[in-house]
C-alpha cells in the first residue's frame, strides 16, 4: 500500500499526512486520469493528522481512492485537522455513496474503530456533501452521538466553508459539469474500450480483404488500415468529441448528441473521399459509425453528473434497439459492398 | 448548468409537504438546488433537474421524500439487464474503470 504521503511525525498513533503533492503524487493523477492502474491506488482507511490538530480541531470524512485523498489532503494545507478515511474499495465518494460502501454503516464503523469520541472533544463530523446519497445524517447521530456537517461538493472550497463558520455556499453545494471537467474525464473515456480498441479493428481488418474474386492480403490491407482509421474517427467522436461539446450539440438525448456528431464526422470523411466512391460502402460506413458514436455518446450517462436511472431507462429503451439495427444493417451493407464493388 | 439537463418528465421524486418540518436537510444535499423552502416547508422547484440520486430521501428525517434512486448510467442499466440485476455500473470489478 502507498504512504509516501505520510511525514513520519504521529500523534499518539496517529500519523501525519503532508498536504503537498510529491512529484510523484502528481505523475500518479496523470495515471488514474488514463485508467493505468486505477484500482490499485487505494489509501488505508483509519485516521490521518494534518498539520498539527488538537482535541478541539475538526474531523473531515473522506473516501480511500487515492485521487480523492490526495485532493482532500491538499485542500487541507495550512490547517489543523483531522481526516477520517473510509473503506470505500479505492472509490471515490460519489459513486462509492452510490454503491454503499461510502455508507452510514461504515462511517458509525470507523468512528468506532477509531475512538472519535477519545480522539476529538467535539461531536462533529465533516462530510462531502455527495457522500449524503449514501450517508443518513440522523442515523449517524443517533448511532454514534455525532453531528454530520456536510462540506462543500468540492474540496477546494474547504477552506472558504471552514471560514464562513462551516456554511457552505450555493456555489459549493451545486454539482457543477464543466467543459474543463469534461476534458479531464476524455482519458478515462478513450481508455474504456480496452481490448475491444484491438478487436473491432482487427476484424475489420480481416474482412477487407474479401472481393469478389476471394480474397486479397493486398486489399486488407489498403481498405483495412482505411476501415480501421474511420473505426477510430467513430470511437473518438462518441466519446472525446461528443462529451466535451455536450452542452452545445442539440437534443437531450445523448444517444442522438452521439448520432449528430457522428453523422457530422461521416460528411466530413466523405468530403475527404475517405468511405469509399460506391454508394453502399457510403451508407454502410454512416450506420456504422452512426451506431458506434450513437452507443458511446450514451455510455458517457453513466460519467455524467446529472442524468437521472428513470431518464436513462427510458432512452436506451429506444436508443439500443436502433444501435442495434443500425450497426447489423451497416456491416452487412459493408460486406455486401465489398462484393458487388468494382 | 446551462445546457445540461436531461430528459423531462421522467423523475420519480416526490414530496410529502405534510410531513415536512422544514430542516432544510433536503436543500443542503441536494446537489442540483431541486428544493427550496416556502412557508417554512420544502417545495420542489424543477422536478427535471432532479438526478434520482437519493440523498435528500436518505437524509430527510421526516420520511417525507421518496425517489427511485440509482445509477444513471446506460452501460450500468445495460449490464443490469444482462445479467439480471438491478442496474449497477461495476466498476469495483478487478481492472475495471470507475464512473
Amino acid at each position: 500500500m502507498n504512504t509516501r504521503f505520510l511525514t513520519g511525525n504521529t500523534f499518539g498513533t496517529i500519523p501525519q499526512i503532508s498536504t503537498i503533492w510529491s512529484r510523484r503524487d502528481l505523475w500518479e493523477t496523470i495515471k488514474i486520469r488514463w485508467s493505468v492502474g486505477r484500482m490499485d491506488y487505494k489509501i488505508e482507511p483509519g485516521i490521518y493528522a494534518v498539520g498539527n490538530p488538537g482535541e478541539s480541531s475538526p474531523v473531515f470524512v473522506t473516501a480511500n481512492f487515492k485521487l480523492t485523498f490526495d485532493h482532500v489532503r491538499r485542500a487541507l494545507d495550512g490547517m489543523d485537522a483531522w481526516l477520517l478515511v473510509l473503506d470505500t474499495k479505492g472509490i471515490n465518494v460519489w459513486c462509492a455513496a452510490g454503491k454503499g460502501t461510502f455508507s452510514t454503516n461504515e462511517l458509525i464503523r470507523q468512528i468506532d474503530l477509531v475512538g472519535l469520541e477519545k480522539i476529538v472533544n467535539h461531536h462533529k463530523v465533516i462530510v462531502p456533501q455527495l457522500g449524503a446519497v449514501g450517508v443518513s445524517a440522523h442515523e449517524i447521530k443517533k448511532n454514534t452521538g455525532f453531528s454530520v456537517i456536510y462540506g462543500p461538493v468540492r474540496a477546494e472550497d474547504i477552506h472558504d466553508f471552514m471560514e464562513a463558520g462551516m456554511k457552505a455556499t450555493k456555489e459549493m453545494r451545486a454539482v457543477r459539469f464543466t467543459t474543463w471537467d469534461r476534458l479531464k474525464l476524455i482519458p478515462v473515456e478513450l481508455a474504456n474500450g480496452k481490448y475491444y480498441l484491438i478487436l473491432v479493428p482487427a476484424i475489420f481488418l480481416i474482412l477487407s480483404g474479401l472481393n469478389p474474386k476471394g480474397y486479397s492480403i493486398d486489399m486488407a490491407y489498403h481498405d483495412g488500415l482505411r476501415s480501421v482509421f474511420i473505426l477510430l474517427i467513430a470511437y473518438v467522436t462518441g466519446c472525446g468529441i461528443t462529451p466535451v461539446l455536450l452542452p452545445w450539440i442539440p437534443f437531450r438525448r445523448f444517444a442522438l448528441k452521439g448520432l449528430l456528431t457522428g453523422w457530422l464526422a461521416a460528411f466530413i470523411l466523405v468530403y475527404f473521399h475517405f468511405l469509399g466512391h460506391w454508394y453502399l460502402e457510403i451508407i454502410s460506413w454512416f450506420l456504422i459509425i452512426g451506431s458506434v458514436s450513437s452507443f458511446l455518446a450514451m455510455t458517457f450517462t453513466g460519467t455524467s453528473t446529472f442524468t437521472s436511472l428513470s431518464g436513462v431507462q427510458k432512452e436506451i429503451k429506444t436508443a439500443v434497439p436502433m444501435q442495434i439495427g443500425m450497426a447489423a444493417l451497416g456491416v452487412i451493407a459493408w460486406i455486401v459492398s465489398k462484393f458487388i464493388a468494382l | 448548468m446551462n445546457g445540461l439537463v436531461y430528459l423531462k418528465n421522467v423523475v420519480t421524486l416526490e414530496l410529502d409537504q405534510e410531513k415536512c418540518n422544514g430542516c432544510r436537510m433536503c436543500i443542503i444535499v441536494c446537489p442540483h438546488a431541486v428544493f427550496a423552502i416556502e412557508n417554512k416547508r420544502a417545495v420542489i422547484l424543477d422536478k427535471d433537474l432532479c438526478m434520482e440520486c437519493g440523498a435528500c430521501e436518505k437524509n430527510c428525517p421526516e420520511n417525507a421524500i421518496s425517489v427511485r434512486s440509482g445509477v444513471g448510467c446506460a452501460a450500468g442499466i445495460i449490464n443490469g439487464i444482462l445479467k439480471g440485476t438491478e442496474p449497477t455500473c461495476d466498476c469495483s470489478g478487478s481492472g475495471g474503470s470507475c464512473c
